[in-house]
């Protein structure tokens, strides 16, 4: 898995499947020791994509996922992009509280992932799909 | 579909996660042990989770899925071997794991269930006994 | 900034020139700033090296510190400095080295005269004063790696985590606790519970002059990650200022058990795995 996977290069999979959700923490995984984050850094970032591909999956009727190599001259990092066309996320601040589910969770994929990673950015409506954007720095 | 293999060692089931899990496997693996424990009349459980490299809330659920239903069949669940990388996350994950014992390895695991057991096995004792021999 | 093409030519021209006399000079003048602090040798060398990573710059042309061909002189201002700065020196006395040319230079053109004397000297000295300051940066740049690489190894000195007993290990935390630092201890404690397959660890915060929020925050997730793997956590020392300070704050340690000294703690722990402390029995009273 790890072997020919082209750094500079972003990386996609798509999410159609329980086992798609296994290859995105493989993918995340892989790119995420590349670009040397800390074992503890690497661990929250592929537990936030376990956690933000299930949703796409689930909530999102399954969609994609696009993992990047960035750099911000100081640091480099893991972005990954998560992509679905489903119905959108309603009432979002809602969907952010610790322990609010709509589809029988923890409720805690959206708001724990967002603790688990540096940046997180959610773009949602019901037209266009939901689009969350998180990055891990290493440090 | 991949299955968890769950080994019977004496009165214990031991269950050995040495793969990346999707969600259906961990599903199956929820069910085939609540089957064992019923099938064996064993007491103990102990799933270890040295290998897993990560463990997200799906996984945390079926954990604690595991010790609830062990516990209503009479079975003790130990989980060991999580990681600190794995544990440190939880935390932040916020993803107590309520209900479930942990050890930090499978020896320890093993002393746990026995502890327990002992002690249900003392208590089972003393309602025999007239209540004279008062332990301290 | 650069020299020009027949500038550098000229100085090129009398570095050569005069090659043995101006290493000399250049030598005595550093040799004396540094008050005997390096051997008349060792510098001796090193003003030769610049001397002719000088010439050999002005001789290909226009020499322009920050051009292509002047690699050889910034690579030898950068050892220079580099040097200095591991070995202690002020900024001063790094960057003087290089002005001390300015003093040669003054002498040597005094006594070449010529129409373009004045000229030439506000040109070289031009180019000197460049070479001072890059070599002040490249010494900055030594000091704040020094610093950043002494940051690191503080970290590894202050934070060692100790086997106290079968199954008890402990971390004495020393000094103020920043964020970074109590992560590292932190991840370095839940690592030793594995490794040595511990199931007590005590965290003794006696030398934490303070504790505020966040690293409040640290120990109590460690706490709680380590209640994850199967470890039990116990903190003690800590002062009355912090006992204060974790009520104002409003932080809540739960169930989380805290001992007044790092050896009650201990006591507790060999209690709950039980373990008799050694303890003469009460005399009787007759």
């Amino acid at each position: 898995m790890t072997a020919g996977i082209d750094l500079g290069q972003p990386q996609a999979q798509s999410v159609r499947s329980d086992e798609d959700v296994v290859r995105v923490r493989q993918l995340v995984r892989a790119v995420a020791v590349a670009s040397k984050l800390s074992l503890v850094d690497q661990t929250k970032v592929v537990t936030a994509a376990s956690e933000l591909a299930r949703n796409t999956l689930v909530y999102g009727g399954g969609g994609s996922v696009e993992v990047t190599v960035v750099d911000n001259g100081r640091r480099n990092g893991v972005q990954i992009v998560f992509a679905d066309s489903g119905p959108g996320i309603a009432d979002l601040d809602l969907a952010m509280t610790d322990g609010y589910t709509s589809g029988g969770g923890l409720g805690l994929g959206l708001s724990g992932s967002r603790r688990l990673v540096d940046e997180f950015q959610i773009e949602t409506s019901a037209e266009t799909g939901t689009r969350i954007t998180v990055t891990k720095w290493s440090r | 579909m991949e299955r968890v293999p769950i080994l019977k060692i004496g009165d214990i089931l031991l269950v050995s996660i040495q793969l990346d899990m999707s969600d259906q496997t961990a599903v199956q693996l929820q069910e085939d042990l609540a089957e064992r424990i019923v099938d064996t009349g064993c007491h103990g459980v102990i799933i270890d989770i040295t290998a897993l490299d990560i463990v997200d809330s799906f996984v945390g659920r079926m954990l604690s899925t595991i010790a609830s239903i062990s516990k209503v069949l009479d079975a003790e669940t130990v989980v060991v071997g999580m990681r600190p990388a794995v544990a440190i996350t939880l935390v932040e994950l916020g993803l107590s794991l309520n209900g479930i014992r942990t050890a930090l390895n499978v020896e320890r695991g093993m002393e746990l269930i026995a502890a327990a057991h002992a002690d249900e096995l003392d208590y089972q004792l003393d309602d025999d006994s007239d209540a004279e021999t008062a332990t301290p | 900034m650069a020299l020009s093409t027949e500038e550098s030519g000229r100085l090129a021209a009398l570095l050569s020139g005069q090659n043995e006399r101006v290493t000399t000079r250049w030598t005595e003048i550093v040799t004396s700033s540094l008050r005997g602090r390096l051997s008349q040798a060792e510098l001796r060398r090193q003003v030769q090296d610049l001397h002719s990573a000088i010439v050999a710059t002005g001789e290909q042309g226009t020499i322009d510190l920050s051009a292509d061909n002047a690699g050889e002189l910034r690579a030898a201002l950068s050892e220079l400095s580099r040097g200095r700065a591991r070995q202690g020196f002020s900024a001063t006395e790094t960057t003087i080295s290089i002005f001390a040319l300015k003093d040669v230079l003054a002498e040597l053109v005094q006594e070449s005269g010529g129409p373009n004397a004045l000229q030439d000297y506000v040109a070289f000295s031009k180019l000197v004063d460049e070479m001072g300051l890059f070599t002040f940066e490249s010494f900055v740049r030594t000091r704040e790696s020094l610093i950043a690489d002494q940051a690191e190894q503080l970290l590894e000195l202050s934070t060692p985590v100790v086997k106290l007993w079968e199954g008890v290990v402990a971390v004495p935390l020393v000094g103020t606790l920043d964020s970074a630092r109590a992560q590292v201890v932190m991840e370095r404690l839940l690592q030793t519970l594995v490794d040595t397959g511990s199931p007590y660890a005590i965290i003794d915060i006696t030398g934490v002059p303070a504790v505020d929020t966040q690293v409040a925050q640290h120990i109590l997730k460690t706490v709680v990650a380590a209640r994850l793997m199967g470890a039990d956590c116990i903190i003690s020392g800590i002062r009355p200022q912090i006992a204060q300070t974790i009520v104002a704050l409003g932080i809540e340690f739960g169930d989380i058990a805290t001992k007044a000294s790092l050896a009650d703690a201990l006591r507790h722990v060999l209690r709950l795995t039980g373990v008799e402390t050694a303890r003469r029995p009460p005399r009787r009273a007759v």
